[in-house]
């Protein structure tokens, strides 16, 4: 089964230079390697801040944009790694060596199988 | 082989060699993290070879050594400090197969005692249970009982964590803790049983799995064990098992046991389950299980509900009752006794055991009691009861019994057109 992991953190603890945020961001490239290795990677990518983000709705047919996602949070959607696991602990083991996690949290979603019936709510 | 074979039987190894070989790993790595990596990491490779390759003569052994390389790998890889390698060189040269005399099984029981330990939740049991040692997925655990997903990983991730933290050592308990030890691991199979058996709702595929798992996991336990309750309990679920075609007509309604067809039993489970019988009477344990399934042979064995030697069921019961008090026991037994003495002295004894509280709100309780009733011709308290047992359980199946019963006791009314 395929896994989303969802990478929140606050960049400006990442980023700040500390040896703490310095680790995560030395540990990151080590752990995709092993990620890969393992053949549990399925596909992944880190996302740039917010500052260069923008966001798009679309109403009555005519479309909107504005800038970056306006978060209350200190953290951020920082990036997407999509595993492959046999079940939902196994993808907590695999997430819990994310080094984000150990600075931020990391959301784990199954991705939606289409051979199953939609949910209705 | 082709590629769909290979990958066929790379499910089912998982199922069987994949969880013995993660009992041994859990041993030779010191944790499941790291066990469970292993293993994963050699089940990549086992996808990338065994195609080509076939599969291996000892699949186990297989899993279980290149596990251990991929583990001392990733290691090396991550190991910083001088302390860490020199643990890693250990490692790396120790003995492929440690001197136990049979490592294999009992990694299997060291495993099946970790999660089963008394220190940890009783839900907590089931869920590590059947996910390490049944190789059911959290997913698969979470459809069987009805809860999310989550609920379960929780469950199983805060079970580890208890387990890491130190207090639950991987090891099989002392002749002195064991007997208590093995009651517990005895309960979850049993549970697990239970869950799969009575239940009526829920997709059956999924139910019917925890029974096969039960079954499955007390086998296991019987082949390591030599002990009279485990026998015992396997013999009970086995002689339920052999019944259950019999329990249900086909819109699922409930067939109670002496309206069953006793030509649906499976005669070479019930056999199956008497030689298990035999070897536990042998023991000089004689524990609740072995009498329940003694008691539960003896209504396999009827040739019908009235011809059952109710005498001895009695007898058992009796026994029973001093290891086990709860009310249900002893409620089962006033319905024994029901049957050797006459309905007037069932009623009276289920009635005596009605007014000390615990079996007040209990739908059986009222059940039994509108039965002996109904037997007695007392139609109108019978079906006063009926209604009682019907506010008291959501069953549909128990409910569309229970209607049923007050509907045939309910004077016949003028049909309006």
């Amino acid at each position: 089964m395929q896994y989303a992991c969802l990478l929140y953190f606050d960049p400006t603890v990442v980023f700040n230079g500390s040896p703490e945020g310095e680790a995560v961001l030395r540990d990151t490239g080590r752990f995709d390697t092993e990620l890969k290795a393992s053949g549990v990677k399925v596909a992944g990518h880190a996302l740039q801040l917010p500052q260069s983000a923008m966001t798009v709705k679309v109403r009555d047919g005519a479309m909107s944009a504005t800038d970056g996602p306006f978060m209350e949070a200190k953290e951020m959607l920082g990036g997407i790694i999509i595993i492959e696991a046999r079940d939902l602990n196994d993808a907590a083991r695999i997430a819990a060596g994310i080094p984000y996690a150990r600075v931020g949290a990391v959301e784990i979603r199954p991705l939606v199988d289409y051979s199953k019936p939609r949910p209705k709510l | 082989m082709s590629g769909i074979e290979a990958r066929e039987a790379l499910a089912i190894t998982y199922r069987t060699e994949g969880r013995r070989a993660l009992a041994t790993l859990i041993r030779l790595l010191g944790g499941f993290d790291a066990a469970e990596e292993a293993l994963q990491d050699a089940m990549v490779v086992a996808v990338e070879q065994w195609p080509r390759d076939g599969v291996p003569e000892n699949p186990y052994s297989w899993l279980v050594s290149t596990g251990r390389h991929k583990a001392v790998d990733r290691w090396r890889r991550q190991s910083r400090t001088e302390a860490a390698i020199v643990d890693v060189a250990a490692l790396a040269t120790a003995p492929a197969e440690p001197e136990c005399p049979d490592p294999v099984e009992d990694d299997e029981l060291r495993l099946i005692f970790m999660c089963c330990h008394p220190e940890l939740a009783p839900d907590a049991r089931i869920a590590l249970t059947l996910r390490e040692v049944g190789g059911l997925t959290t997913e698969e655990i979470a459809r069987a009982y009805l809860v999310s997903a989550p609920t379960i990983a929780q469950r199983i991730v805060r079970a580890k964590a208890k387990i890491r933290e130190g207090a639950i050592a991987y090891e099989i308990p002392g002749q002195a803790e064991l007997p208590g030890r093995l009651d517990s691991v005895l309960q979850v199979i049993y549970l697990i049983f239970n869950e799969g058996y009575l239940a009526t709702e829920g997709p059956t595929l999924t139910r019917e799995e925890l029974c096969v798992e039960a079954l499955r996991l007390g086998r296991l336990v019987v082949e390591l064990l030599d002990d009279s309750e485990a026998q015992g309990l396997l013999a009970l679920m086995l002689l339920h098992q052999a019944r259950v075609a019999g329990r249900r007509d086909e819109e699922g309604n409930l067939i109670l046991l002496e309206d069953q067809d006793r030509t649906h039993w499976d005669r070479a489970m019930i056999a199956e389950a008497d030689a298990l019988l035999d070897r536990a009477m042998a023991h000089r344990r004689v524990g609740p299980c072995v009498l329940q399934a003694a008691i539960v042979a003896l209504h396999a064995h009827a040739p019908s509900f009235d011809r059952t030697d109710w005498p001895q069921i009695v007898a058992l019961y009796d026994v029973l009752i001093r290891l086990d008090q709860s009310p249900v026991v002893a409620l089962n037994r006033a319905i024994a006794l029901g049957m050797r003495d006459g309905f007037a002295e069932g009623l009276k004894s289920i009635q005596a055991l009605m007014q000390n509280g615990a079996l007040r709100d209990y739908h059986l309780a009222h059940a039994a009691r509108a039965d002996m009733l109904r037997k007695l011709g007392r139609s109108e308290e019978a079906r006063a009861s009926y209604l009682r047992a019907l506010e008291l359980t959501r069953q549909p199946a128990e409910r569309r019994f229970l209607q049923g019963r007050v509907a045939l006791l309910t004077p016949a009314r003028r049909v309006m057109s």
